[in-house]
């Protein structure tokens, strides 16, 4: 699940590569999978598996 | 005018702007840039795809600090995570922590807000909390180690105005660290009695971004920030019961 769609995960799959169904920016994009934060320098290390939730999150108008 | 202090940060501007609730971008940087505000609210939030423009462009324009909030939380671990996400997202360890008790009076929850404030003081963060007008738990949360202290005027987005100012002036006389006046306020009267009171400043949004012309009362907003302050350093009159004469009564 990547922001609570569904998503195949091909294997081996990365953070870095998730966030790239989302979005080309890097900066001012946060991630966390199954409510762990993943900072930016391990999105190309980081691998998916079949049941892991992903949010990617970003600042917007808000408070 | 004396600047803000926050954490050793100083701001010359004493009004907190938040962003939520503008119409548009457009609209909220005329806002923005109208207030003179040096520091902004953001909430955090799933990244939408299909979304034209970032408020962080806007702010980075404007050269305004990002404050991010933990709006939308209803528990301490959900605001602690929401924290970090910010943290990771924006490179800034500042954080207004929003816990909120439920969604129809939105007040927040003390004992929540002070767990996740406690977690996220102990994590590195500058933790502003967003409580209600409530001395004893702003001077423990204060002991905590929290950089500042949000009371509440009034309701989110009521615009009822300060509600209690005897509670807001104990919260000033009760902790050091700067009082800032959030949410409930209304109109330009309302930011000009919190700073009278003794606020070190004053966060407001929907007062400005849902005017029926923003950027005027930004503007307003502003000047009454301004006069407010101007008014407690320059310390009021007592009240009297009955008048009194300015000039000699004999002739």
């Amino acid at each position: 699940m990547i922001n609570g769609a569904s998503h195949e995960v091909a294997d081996g799959m990365t953070v870095a590569q998730a966030v790239r169904t989302l979005t080309t920016a890097t900066t001012g994009v946060a991630v966390a999978v199954n409510d762990e934060v993943v900072t930016r320098s391990s999105w190309e290390t980081t691998a998916l598996s079949d049941r892991d939730r992903v949010e990617v999150l970003t600042a917007v108008q808000g408070g | 005018m004396d600047d803000l202090i926050i954490a050793g940060e100083s701001f010359s501007s004493r009004l907190i702007m938040g962003t939520g609730g503008a119409p548009s971008l457009e609209v909220l940087d005329q806002a923005l840039a109208a207030s003179g505000t040096e520091l902004t609210t953001v909430a955090i939030r799933r990244l939408d795809p299909s979304a034209r423009g970032s408020v962080l462009d806007v702010l980075r324009k404007r050269d305004i600090k990002v404050l991010p909030n933990t709006a939308g939380c209803f528990t301490a671990g959900e605001a602690v995570l929401t924290a970090r996400l910010a943290r990771e997202a924006l490179g800034t360890n500042w954080i207004k922590v929003e816990v909120i008790a439920d969604e129809r009076t939105l007040l927040p929850d003390p004992i929540e807000t002070f767990d996740a404030a406690e977690r996220l003081v102990a994590d590195g963060f500058v933790v502003l909390p967003y409580i209600g007008d409530d001395p004893a738990l702003a001077r423990r949360l204060e002991q905590a180690g929290c950089s500042a202290v949000m009371p509440l005027g009034g309701p989110i987005g009521s615009g009822l105005g300060i509600r209690n100012p005897h509670s807001i002036e104990l919260i000033v006389e009760a902790v050091s660290v700067p009082v800032v006046l959030d949410a409930g306020i209304g109109t330009a009267s309302d930011a000009a009695l919190a700073m009278e009171l003794g606020c070190a400043a004053v966060m407001l949004a929907t007062a400005v971004t849902r005017a029926q012309q923003p950027e005027l009362m930004a503007l307003a907003m502003k000047q009454a920030v301004e006069a407010g302050r101007l008014a407690r350093l320059a310390g009021r009159i007592p009240r009297r019961r009955y008048a009194e004469a300015s000039s000699p009564m004999t002739p």
